[in-house]
């Protein structure tokens, strides 16, 4: 039997740091967390047509990573593919933890990281979660 | 900044030249060329958000991209924007064979090193734009 697997989708917004943590947090999980399970796919590739970005994310579940409310990643799933099976907004998170202004939006420092890794385990409880559907 | 040159990478998340053309962006928009770029989220023009697509409109654009499949050239074209110059962190690769950047989350010291010379050939460029007008 093959690996089940999971789309995640990051918006990697280049305005604000919360587009570099939705980032990060998704190549920590395609790296670290769960490499075996985790495909991440281009938005922008996605959003020009590639047909093969586009059929995963009608076959699989996605899980979209957006920095801010504008939910980009998510909107350009539903558009072009289907519904996600996830999505989160890193604002509301780091919001909820209680953390402001974590870092420089070019490269994360410490605080950052640490937020990026809180995130990239919240990706990784959403994929557990739809695992046991 | 009256009229910023604005700078939209990629941000190509599967390999290290979309971190590389990220990497860039920021040390043109930050550093080098501080007071005349800017950048926006390229998702937020592929979503067609209004704000996005007549800034793209009203301002210069450079599109950085980190493989040949040219999203933020593309995306751009779709919507009517004013590229003024495209470049593509695989023909900075090509040029500079010596250096083998591998890493994407974190960048290593070649990504670091490419990135630098692609930032200060983008700056070059928009002086060549503020001196000599738009590229169309």
């Amino acid at each position: 039997m093959s690996t089940p697997k999971i789309g995640v989708v990051s918006c990697s917004g280049e305005c604000c740091v919360e587009g570099t943590i939705s980032r990060i947090a998704t190549r920590l999980v395609l790296e670290k967390l769960r490499p075996d399970n985790t495909v991440t796919i281009c938005l922008p590739l996605f959003s020009i047509g590639e047909k093969g970005e586009r059929m995963f994310a009608k076959n699989f579940p996605t899980i979209a990573v957006d920095g801010c409310e504008k939910r980009c990643a998510k909107n350009a799933i539903e558009k072009y593919s289907g519904k996600t099976a996830c999505s989160l907004v890193v604002s509301d998170l780091l919001k909820k933890w209680g953390i402001n202004n974590p870092s420089p939006r070019r490269e994360l420092n410490e605080e950052g990281i640490e937020a990026a890794l809180k995130v990239a385990e919240e990706i990784v409880v959403a994929m557990d979660e739809i695992f046991t559907r | 900044m009256s009229d910023p040159v604005l700078i939209i990478p990629c941000s190509g998340i599967g390999k290290s030249f979309g971190t590389i053309s990220r990497e860039v962006t920021y040390y043109v928009v930050e550093v080098l060329k501080k007071d005349e770029t800017d950048t926006l989220c390229l998702s937020l023009l592929v979503m067609g958000d209004k704000d996005a697509v007549r800034s793209v409109k009203s301002h210069r654009c450079i599109a950085v991209d980190g493989c040949p499949n040219e999203c933020s050239k593309k995306n751009l074209e779709f919507f009517n924007a004013k590229v003024a110059a495209n470049y593509r962190v695989v023909d900075i690769l090509r040029e500079n064979r010596n250096l083998k950047p591998s890493a994407v989350t974190f960048l290593d010291e070649d990504g670091r090193k490419l990135a630098g010379i692609l930032a200060e050939k983008i700056a070059l460029k928009v002086d060549e734009l503020n001196h000599k007008g738009v590229v169309s």
